[in-house]
């Protein structure tokens, strides 16, 4: 790294910046020096660092243009190192800080002689607008070396590849009135809302707040106006009822007044955020906030106007040029031209022969300026030259000098002879563009006003503008606005509020601008030297015109042909000058060629932010049973099961193995299949829907939500249900059991607990209100072990007091008593086939029950399995799992389940009425069977498409395909459950799965039971 | 009396009860800040929470007898007895939330059919499915800035109030029963999240947790 | 993201907190064996989609979980207002019709690209 350089562009007095202390920062590698206060831009500018950057397209250089988000240039990758990386910045927004380490993001490979500027100055004529569909769309097969290498070539900032050490967080924020923007009307309006006492939020995206006062030649109460931004300031931030969020850029502005702020924390101090107390600062916030009234006060961005060569290092916008002398205390350059359309631009030219520098020529658009700023100037010497413009910059870059001419705007021609004046700054402004980003957001279309050259926000309820953005400049009026912008919000939200005296602003007398955005140059603009519209995306005044010849009219499609307003610009500075060359060419007015819409984000927001604390451990809920711990202790493997962590298999230790080596899943999964089938296996089924359902029309209402009948279910009895939707469509299933008359207790599938409960509800609220009934969620109440095999009655019978007698207690019922001391309803289901209770207890007690069903359970050889043992016992009796088996084109019949259908039921129960439509009785439709592959060697892999002729030419006709599939441990044997068209009909036929391996596997059509057919193991 | 089965889940006898917390002390501990703390966190473990349906009228006569406080009938409201021990909280237009000591809720239910006899109403216990976390000291309201999506500024969430909303990914009913103590019900299964969370969000203020 | 009135909670709350249940007032035919198939597939498949008023229901999911109705303009989005279960809307597309004739059309709406 070389030298520190000189801040030889540093004023010696003025700016907001503290000289007394000294930063270093590095950009592109080269150590540079600026002072606190200052932005990455200014403190470059003061350095005398002409190009920062490469443009996208036609790889120019590029110097900064403006001081505030319009940037289009200036944007930086940011970080010292690889973990802090950000891309995306912009160097007129980010606080200078000591150790700063920035780099041009486009302009590989080195910004200053670039690469890509030979392919720039070649290929430029022949990247017309359309380019990259043109050009990189054939072949297709190529597009991906063509995307890498133009990405590359185009910079568009790049991610960290290491993890990001900082924290980001979320606050749900709520408030009477938001205000976006802290300027002179921002101020004034969340003074008046401060008042009245209702929660006022200001949110202000720069390091201070104060907008363009803060920079201001003018005036309030004969005191420079940054003095009552100090005393404003002062007072809010004594208010009980006022949050201000400096740093925090108002970013989205979605429905109903939802405002999400991107408060940047600690940016301006460190590239990590710093540790204080021990913790890691929050580096970004994102502030959710549910506004009652919103003011936006986003002030303008200045328009450049667009000439020949705009784009030369040197060009800048004149409001920037003031910023840097006044805010930072740089001048940008030494000589300057300015060219303007109207009064405001003048400033720039009055800071800057104040700060000792030499003002070439005003050269002013209009044939007869008047007013008190051109009378300023007149009498600062400033050279005025009327009826002209800058119609080209020269120099590559650096401007080395303005051609400037008589125009004709009307006729859009140069007029007058060309004279060339030497320079090394050509400040331009074509009057203001109102920041109506955010209310675009909400979807509002913005309104043209010819009296101020530009669209101000159409407005949607509870939102009200003040101020630049509502095409108000005089600074008398801007406060005017915001007081009663203010007390609108304020009064909306029922707050009144005391009176708020306006300070008195000086009245300058102001003469009218000329509408100018296109300037003309002496050859037309397709022949002419580039005319930049959109800086950041390279987009021409050439580049629309020939957009118009090839037939677009719409600004919409004119935006998406040459990228105008692309990306993280969202045509800040270019969108109204390209419409204005739009509506030139098309002949017809600016909103006649229409309006322009913005997108969420205002500005680029890190990744970090938008997540806040969702992410790595927090990411998702994960929900435990009672039991979890002892899963987890026990080796388990989990499987998400919704949001639940349910173990999957416990693999053990392999016997004798050295380093302790596990099981395969196969091999677990075949142990606790076996444990099951041959002694007693223990089940953590807690996570069941469970849902508890009172009321003396209870089994009516079981009778109509169900498939099934439930008029005879008696007290102690359980039974199985499918649910259908009123399509016809199997949606869930279950065991409910009959509690007491009026009481049963429903259970869901695990996945399904949340949305079964809100069927419910739907049902009883919205059509069958007249039945009394209530539903409560009881699933995390209850913890569910099911215990299951031939061992299972001993092991229960040792710690339970229930009689467990197969006579006394049967298949389908359910009892309560105690195991192992504590209270528990115990049901005699299954879904293994086996010898089975579920054993329900108070979850608190859940360890203690389970614990003790391990001490005594040794003896029988008791073995947990989990979902996948569950999985193939259920699958080898046919039993289906809702989602597995059914995807929501399966109906009761199709599943061969027509047991389970109550056909003769008084009431026509949900989804009865599809199973008569003439698709769901249509004979070839996917039904579910058994599938046994011929080699009993082979496990079918699920989702395999079943054909009848794998010799049929592809494509061949899919009949259907494998819903599930195992290997049976007690059968040695693969086999699956499988939809097939007319599968009922099917049995003993052979079809094929032919696999992407071309392998094609034989299997034989069989009953969906592969296990004791009879059921008679269950009985036992 | 309704003609629905009753059932007392608990047991007199000295067998060890999980909080739903239980595995979450033992993964994530119970950070003691000391007395700088600007939080405590703090689980009511083993409450009785019963879940009560039916029309107010009908109800409201049935708890004043039994529990000695009246139903309350506004949306989002909260009452307490006078120890502050026992509590109801409007859920629904036909549903609250009875939070007791550990222990009163079978007696509680059964005393309340009793009363209720044959009107439509119903009583579900839930008191294993959920816990209570207390949540007090000066950084509260800003921890639970972080956590709900609710409103909890004090204009807008005054003493006496309760609502069910948004915690993170999951949900919680959030209830305000004094000045300085906030109350969050959560449920059993979704425990070890809402603690991770909280002590995330809590760690910048410095926690207590008093287990 | 919405801001949704719940006619039972009686507050505003955050859509974070609802489900949206499609069209509403949409009812089961009291006699479903007596619909034809075509009946029966219009009730169960075909629902509105119109560009302005729209009647919605909305379940209050993390809350009070009661069904209720929304009425909502499709392109402004904003809620016109919200009802209990049962009741009928005030504000329809007829009644909103009806009010701006006479009236400039308003200039709120915008358009969503
Ligand atoms: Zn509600």
């Amino acid at each position: 790294m070389s030298q520190s350089k000189q801040q030889v562009f540093r004023l010696n007095t003025g700016g907001r910046i503290d000289r007394s202390r000294t930063l270093s920062f590095t950009f592109n590698g080269q150590r540079y020096q600026g002072h606190p206060g200052d932005t990455l831009a200014s403190a470059l500018l003061a350095n005398g660092v002409d190009i920062v950057n490469r443009s996208f397209k036609y790889s120019r250089p590029r110097g900064i243009v403006a001081a505030g988000a319009e940037e289009p240039n200036a944007i930086v990758q940011l970080g010292s190192s690889e973990a802090a990386q950000v891309p995306n910045v912009r160097a007129t927004q980010q606080a200078l800080y000591e150790g700063l380490a920035a780099s041009s993001t486009n302009g590989w490979p080195n910004v200053q002689r670039d690469l890509m500027g030979l392919f720039g100055k070649l290929g430029g004529q022949f990247m017309p607008p359309g380019f990259y569909y043109k050009t990189f769309m054939a072949p297709a097969s190529m597009w991906l070396t063509y995307e890498k290498y133009i990405r590359k070539a185009a910079g568009l900032g790049r991610s960290p590849m290491e993890a990001d050490p900082d924290n980001y967080n979320h606050f749900n924020q709520h408030c009477d009135v938001l205000v976006v923007g802290a300027g002179a009307a921002g101020l004034a309006a969340a003074l008046a809302a401060a008042r009245s006492g209702a929660r006022v939020m200001v949110a202000d995206e720069q390091e201070e707040m104060g907008g363009s006062l803060l920079a201001s030649r003018e005036t309030l109460e004969d005191k420079l106006a940054d003095q009552w931004v100090a005393r404003v300031l002062d007072e809010l931030a004594g208010c009980e009822n006022v949050t201000l969020l400096p740093r925090t850029t108002a970013n989205g502005y979605h429905d109903h007044n939802f405002v999400t702020l991107h408060e940047r924390r600690t940016e301006h101090l460190s590239d990590t955020a710093p540790v204080e107390n021990g913790h890691r600062q929050v580096r970004a916030r994102l502030h959710r906030v549910r506004a009652g009234q919103v003011i936006l006060s986003t002030g303008a961005h200045e328009r450049p106007l667009v000439y020949a060569g705009n784009d030369v290092p040197g060009n800048m916008l004149a409001g920037a040029v003031s910023t840097y002398i006044r805010r930072y205390g740089v001048a940008p350059g030494r000589k300057l031209v300015l060219s303007t359309s109207n009064d405001y631009g003048y400033r720039a030219a009055l800071d800057w022969k104040e700060a000792g520098c030499e003002v070439v020529a005003i050269v002013d658009a209009r044939e007869a300026p008047a007013s008190d700023w051109v009378d300023a100037a007149r009498a600062q010497g400033i050279k005025i030259i009327t009826g002209s413009a800058v119609i080209e910059a020269k120099g590559s870059n650096r401007v080395t000098a303005a051609r400037v001419a008589k125009i004709d705007i009307v006729a859009f021609k140069v007029s007058g002879p060309v004279q060339e004046l030497a320079c090394d700054t050509i400040a331009s402004s074509g009057g203001y563009s109102p920041v109506i980003h955010l209310a675009s957001h909400t979807g509002a279309r913005p309104t043209w006003r010819d009296d101020i050259i530009g669209f101000v926000p159409g407005l949607v309820k509870g939102v009200q503008a003040c101020g630049g953005v509502n095409g108000t400049y005089a600074l008398g009026d801007v406060l005017a606005e915001g007081v009663e912008a203010g007390i609108k919000a304020a009064a909306a939200m029922g707050h009144a509020v005391q009176t708020v005296t306006l300070p008195s602003a000086e009245r300058l007398q102001q003469g009218p601008a000329v509408a100018l955005f296109q300037v003309p140059h002496e050859k037309p603009t397709l022949r002419g030297p580039k005319q930049f519209v959109d800086l950041q995306n390279d987009v021409t005044a050439a580049g629309i015109e020939l957009a118009t010849r090839e037939g677009f009219e719409s600004i919409e499609h004119i935006k998406r042909y040459t990228a105008m307003g692309f990306g993280t610009d969202q045509g800040k500075l270019g969108n109204i000058n390209g419409m204005a060359i739009a509506a030139r060419c098309l002949k017809r007015s600016i909103p006649e060629v229409g309006t322009t819409v913005f997108r969420p984000n205002y500005t680029p927001v890190t990744f970090g932010a938008i997540v806040g604390r969702h992410c790595r451990d927090l990411f998702d809920p994960e929900r435990y049973t009672a039991l979890h711990q002892w899963h987890v202790e026990r080796g388990a493997e989990f499987e998400d099961v919704g949001q639940w962590k349910r173990p999957w298999y416990y693999p053990q230790k392999r016997a004798g193995a050295v380093n302790g080596e596990r099981e395969s899943m196969a091999e677990a999964v075949a142990r606790e299949c076996l444990a099951v089938r041959e002694k007693v296996g223990i089940l953590d089924a807690s996570t069941l829907g469970k849902i508890d359902i009172q009321g003396p029309d209870a089994r009516e209402f079981l009778a109509r939500i169900y498939t099934n009948k439930w008029e005879k279910l008696a007290v102690g009895k359980c039974r199985y249900g499918l649910m259908c939707k009123d399509d016809g469509m199997v949606t869930d299933d279950g065991v409910t059991s009959c509690l007491a008359d009026n009481h049963f207790l429903m259970t869901t599938t695990t996945g399904g607990a949340a949305a079964i409960l809100e069927w419910l509800e739907l049902w009883h609220q919205t059509e069958w209100p007249e039945l009394d009934v209530y539903f409560s969620s009881v699933t995390d109440h209850w913890a569910t072990m099911t215990i299951t095999g031939p061992e299972a009655r001993k092991l229960l019978a040792e710690i339970s007091d229930i009689d467990l007698d197969r006579d006394s207690f049967k298949f389908m019922d359910w009892r309560s008593g105690k195991v192992a001391g504590v209270p528990a309803r115990v049901f005699r289901i299954s879904f293994t086939g086996e010898l089975t209770f579920e054993i329900n207890v108070q979850a608190n007690y859940a360890m203690h029950v389970w614990q003790t069903l391990f001490k005594h359970g040794e003896k029988y050889g008791l073995t947990p399995y989990g979902t996948e043992t569950m999985h193939v016992l259920r699958a080898e009796k046919g039993f289906i799992i809702v989602g597995q088996e059914t995807d929501g084109s399966v109906t009761p019949e199709d599943l061969g389940m027509q047991w389970c259908v109550g056909y003769d039921k008084p009431y026509s129960w949900i989804g009865k009425r599809a199973l008569t439509r003439s698709d769901t009785k249509r004979e070839n439709r996917k039904q579910l069977v058994g599938l046994r592959p011929k080699d009993p060697k082979v496990v079918l892999e699920e989702g395999a498409q079943i054909v009848l002729d794998p010799k049929h030419a592809i494509p061949m006709p899919m009949v259907g395909h494998v819903t599930s599939s195992y290997y049976s441990p007690i059968l040695d044997s693969g086999f699956a459950l499988a939809v097939v068209k007319g599968g009922h009909q099917k049995l003993g036929d052979t079809v094929y799965l032919p696999m992407a391996d071309g392998q094609t596997h034989e299997a034989e059509i069989v009953s969906t039971i592969f296990y004791d057919p009879k059921g008679e193991r269950q009985h036992v | 009396m309704s003609n629905a089965a009753t059932f007392d889940t608990r047991t007199d006898t000295a067998i060890p009860v999980e909080s739903p917390l239980a595995y979450s002390y033992r993964r994530s501990g119970a950070p003691q800040a000391g007395g700088p703390s600007r939080l405590q966190l703090r689980e009511r473990a083993m409450l009785g929470h019963l879940i009560l349906r039916g029309g107010a009228i009908v109800l409201d006569e049935a708890v004043r007898d039994v529990l000695g406080i009246s139903l309350p009938g506004q949306p989002q409201a909260l009452v307490q007895d006078a120890s502050g021990e026992r509590s109801i909280q409007w859920l629904s237009p036909d549903e609250w939330l009875v939070i007791v000591p550990g222990g009163e809720e079978f007696p509680l239910e059964t005393k309340l059919r009793e009363h209720l006899g044959s009107a439509h109403f119903a009583i579900s216990d839930v008191s294993g499915g959920q816990t209570l976390v207390e949540i007090s000291g000066e950084a509260a309201r800003e921890l639970l800035m972080k956590t709900v999506i609710y409103d909890v500024h004090p204009s807008h969430f005054p003493v006496g109030k309760g609502v069910t909303t948004v915690f993170g990914k999951a949900t919680t009913i959030i209830r305000r029963p004094s000045e300085d103590r906030w109350e969050l019900v959560i449920r059993r299964s979704f425990a070890d999240y809402c603690y991770r969370w909280l002590l995330d969000a809590a760690a910048e203020y410095g926690v207590n947790v008093q287990q | 993201m919405f801001y949704i009135y719940c006619p039972y909670c009686g507050e505003h709350r955050e859509e974070e907190e609802f489900h949206p249940k499609g069209q509403a007032h949409i009812e089961r035919p009291k006699e479903p064996e007596a619909c034809s198939d075509e009946e029966w597939g219009n009730y169960l498949f075909f629902r509105d989609n119109p560009r302005g008023v729209h009647h919605e229901m909305w379940v209050h999911a993390v809350g009070c979980r009661k069904f209720f109705n929304v009425t909502r303009h499709t392109v402004s989005y904003e809620i016109l207002e919200t009802y209990k279960m049962g009741e009928q809307p005030s504000i329809t597309a007829d009644s909103q019709s009806q009010a701006r004739e006479g009236a400039a059309v308003s200039q709120q709406e915008g358009v969503r690209a």
